[in-house]
């Protein structure tokens, strides 16, 4: 196991990140603001309670969900992609290191980025809304886990990419209208019957309600469904990525 | 001398069913400088790619310091270092960070002393905290050698290291070439400028069309530059070269009508005013002479040709 290695993508890769930290960090902490001002203060005074819950307090898990799976995509996707778009790529594949390593190094710093600013719109929402968070560790555990699946989703994105137009494509066609129609800003209890079932499809509707039961202890599907769903999404995200580096599919010729 | 890289019955077929590599077999010696040259499109980079990874040979084997290159990767890899054709760098690294990176990826712990020393010895020691989008062009394909010799590889692939680079700076490369020899380092570098290998090899590769026509020394591939040919016609034909004329090495040509005679310019006496003097003795008429030198530039045009 080449661990220096590991570690010397993560830090290359979190210098990035710290070197742009005020358009990684002021957009998504603008554009939560912008919902928790209107969906939480003007909207939100206007509905009642769901499940026990003030709607501005309601949607915040949401919200965070929102965040941190597009960024843990983005990054991870722009991560791995940027390498491939400039040729410096060639450099990961003559190193000696395996796909482990490779993936380790850049998903990791994509979650960690993810985790960054998922911590940081729970601290934003403090300022908005009063919300008490019932089961802490449980609340972090769920919010690693989402940053890590989603970053490895980003990874394959990245790898599959072969322009930016790509790059954008999967993220707006299909992570935006999944998180939308998860229940971020609704319990799945307020839809018709219908949908509710369509909705079960939906693997971004258990990991919200796992995370939104870490805060407020009430869930839309049970606490292990939600588990087992966060675990299924991250096995076939490794698996594609182990398939990936094995092929060299869209890497290596 | 051991050979640290050896490559054996390499092919290599592309998605497309192009043959880049056709069974090729190379074998490089420790310490050497092995030039290797080729038109474009020869299979110069395929073969550099494979040795180091970056593509995956379709059968064969290669072994780089007694390391199988599939089954051995870590410690094959680790005893190399590749300089790309292109300039593949990150633009807004500087230079030290992105040097950094790369010994770190081959998983050596971190050394700036070295890698500043690696940067003075490239002249860049003065640019390490610049912007890699600073940097001119010549200073950038330094700093892919400065990434490439980050972790201290025994042997280091140069695909093409002067390809558009003006003559100071290519006469600036072959001194940093001849530098690392010095340091023991082998060097493998494709080129398609013979000079180049003329100036900097021990030995020189020859490939076309996904294989190796030639390995030869430098030397010996000079002294076959440094014979001349002399094409005597005559006005009558000949059936046979005159007793008189066998202690010379005379073939005959042209059903007779002219003979060519082969010297070398380096000798004390070409020997070619008793040839003319025995030639009339012996009663031939000449028409007229002229002379041909090969250089290596033809040697290696007629090899790839022959091959076409």
């Amino acid at each position: 196991m080449n661990l220096t290695a590991v570690k010397s993508i993560y830090i290359f890769e979190m210098q990035r990140f710290f070197r742009t930290i005020t358009q990684s960090l002021v957009s998504p902490v603008l554009s939560t603001s912008l919902y928790f001002v209107v969906f939480g203060a003007a909207i939100g005074s206007r509905i009642q309670e769901v499940e026990g819950v003030s709607y501005g307090a309601f949607i915040v898990p949401g919200l965070i969900m929102l965040s941190v799976m597009t960024q843990a995509t983005s990054n991870a996707s722009f991560g791995i992609y940027f390498p491939k778009f400039i040729g410096t790529i060639y450099e990961l594949l003559s190193a000696p290191v395996n796909f482990f390593e490779i993936t380790a190094g850049y998903v990791g710093a994509a979650a960690t980025k993810a985790l960054f600013i998922g911590l940081i719109i729970l601290g934003t929402a403090f300022l908005f809304v009063d919300i008490q968070i019932a089961h802490p560790f449980a609340m972090l555990a769920f919010l690693v886990m989402t940053c890590f699946s989603f970053a490895l989703l980003g990874f394959i994105i990245g790898i599959w990419a072969g322009n930016f137009e790509q790059l954008q494509l999967i993220p707006l066609l299909v992570i935006t209208p999944l998180v939308f129609l998860g229940g971020s800003f609704y319990s799945i209890t307020m839809l018709p019957s219908v949908w509710q079932t369509i909705t079960m499809f939906n693997p971004v509707v258990y990991l919200i309600s796992g995370f939104r039961w870490s805060f407020f202890g009430t869930a839309d599907v049970s606490i292990g469904l939600s588990l087992f769903a966060i675990t299924l999404f991250m096995g076939t995200c490794l698996t594609a990525i182990w398939w990936i580096f094995r092929t060299g599919w869209r890497i290596r010729q | 001398m051991s050979n640290i890289v050896s490559v054996k019955n390499l092919h290599k077929a592309y998605a497309g069913g192009f043959e880049a590599l056709k069974s090729v077999d190379l074998d490089i010696r420790e310490g050497e400088i092995l030039a290797l040259l080729g038109p474009n499109g020869a299979g110069k980079t395929t073969l550099i790619s494979t040795i180091c990874g970056i593509t995956t040979a379709t059968s064969g084997s290669i072994s780089v310091g007694g390391n199988d290159t599939v089954a051995d990767f870590r410690a094959a890899r680790n005893l190399i270092g590749l300089v790309p054709q292109e300039i593949n760098l990150e633009p807004f690294e500087t230079v030290m960070n992105t040097v950094r990176f790369s010994r770190g990826l081959f998983g050596k712990p971190r050394d700036d002393a070295y890698l500043e020393k690696v940067l003075d010895q490239l002249s860049l020691g003065d640019k390490k905290d610049a912007k890699i989008m600073m940097l001119s062009g010549g200073m950038k394909r330094r700093v892919l050698i400065a990434k490439a010799l980050s972790h201290e590889p025994r042997v280091l692939f140069l695909d093409e290291p002067t390809a558009g680079v003006d003559v100071e700076l290519r006469k600036d490369m072959w001194e940093v070439v001849a530098g690392l020899k010095a340091n023991g380092v082998t060097i493998i570098l494709t080129t398609h400028y013979i000079e180049e290998a003329e100036a900097i090899a021990d030995r020189v590769g020859v490939i076309s069309k996904g294989e190796i026509l030639v390995v030869q020394d430098k030397a010996e591939m000079m002294a076959q530059m440094g014979k001349k040919q002399l094409t005597i016609e005559l006005s009558d034909p000949i059936t046979d070269i005159p007793q008189a004329l066998a202690d010379y090495a005379l073939e005959r040509a042209q059903d007779g009508l002219s003979l060519i005679y082969t010297y070398d310019t380096r000798g004390e006496r070409t020997g070619i005013r008793t040839l003319l003097n025995d030639l009339s003795e012996a009663g031939l008429k000449m028409v007229d002479l002229q002379t041909q030198q090969s250089s290596l530039e033809d040697i290696f045009v007629g090899m790839v040709r022959e091959d076409a």
